[in-house]
């Protein structure tokens, strides 16, 4: 019965299919978890899935960018927030919702609409993907010839952000002398 | 049935929705800035799916535009914990039911 179904169905919708459980899993664990560790760990699960997603799509560059620059970092940061913000005494409320009848029917409404949308418009597809190719150097050369402005900008952003972290989260220290 | 566009299309729906409603229902602050996370990466899955099957005059942009979106998450995350950390020292909490006012 089920080598039946493997042989009817492709390899690649398989992978795309194991691909999109996890980081849909992931997302739900995000979005319904009560604790917020738990969260922080299922997002770490729907990032990876993402990374699969972008080989998948033959997006290598970008998948090993979003696996240092998501896993590697921001979820290491949400990590360092979720402990340094949370008691150990309210694990099991430690990510607590509201409105959940709210949230849902929110939720229904979005997702109905996007669905509308894409199975109503006729979007142009190619006729044939192409082949799998690498793509760091196409990726270079982009940075450094057409995007080059855009480039320094955003390196010009992320200096900027990293002072603004510095300077917002660091602690006042007074000294003993200050006038109140 | 091979995999196409309406696929990936359906899967960023799906995550944006659960991002939102994220967003949208949590109490504790960090939980709201995984939502935008969610809802980022539901943006760069669309913006790779139309690059890989869609026709565009400029095939590159579907390339480096997720670079761009994951440089904004980068900055964003940084500075919204950073504004979360300062915001447990003053007030001790980051229940945003609670910290309701920008002054003590």
């Amino acid at each position: 019965m089920v080598d039946q179904l493997l042989s009817y169905v492709p390899l690649s919708l398989h992978v795309f299919m194991a691909l999109a459980t996890l980081t849909i899993a992931g997302a739900c664990g995000v979005a319904f978890s009560s604790n917020i560790v738990y969260s922080a760990f299922s997002l770490l699960a729907s990032f990876v899935g993402v990374v699969g997603l972008f080989g998948f799509l033959s997006h290598d560059f970008l998948a090993v960018v979003q696996l240092m620059v998501y896993v590697g970092g921001i979820l290491v940061l949400i990590l360092f927030a979720v402990m340094l913000t949370n008691k150990i005494q309210d694990v099991g409320t430690s990510n607590p919702s509201s409105n959940l009848p709210m949230g849902l029917g929110v939720l229904g409404a979005i997702l109905s609409i996007l669905l509308a949308a894409v199975f109503q418009h006729d979007w142009a597809v190619k006729a044939e993907p192409g082949p799998y190719e690498p793509t760091a150097q196409m990726v270079g050369a982009a940075f450094l010839g057409e995007y080059l402005l855009a480039f320094e900008i955003a390196g010009l952003m992320l200096l900027a952000a990293l002072i603004a972290a510095v300077v917002v989260a660091r602690k006042e220290v007074k000294k003993e002398g200050d006038a109140q | 049935m091979s995999v196409g566009l309406t696929h990936f299309l359906v899967l960023s729906s799906i995550l944006f929705s659960l991002g939102f409603y994220t967003v949208v229902t949590r109490k504790n602050a960090v939980g709201i800035l995984m939502g935008v996370e969610l809802i980022l990466n539901a943006a760069n899955v669309n913006f790779v799916a139309f690059a890989r099957y869609g026709e565009l005059p400029n095939p590159l942009a579907g390339h480096v535009f997720p670079i761009f979106g994951i440089m904004i998450a980068a900055a964003e995350a940084a500075v919204g914990l950073a504004i979360v950390l300062a915001i447990f020292q003053t007030w001790g909490t980051i229940d945003t039911e609670k910290t309701t006012s920008l002054q003590q």
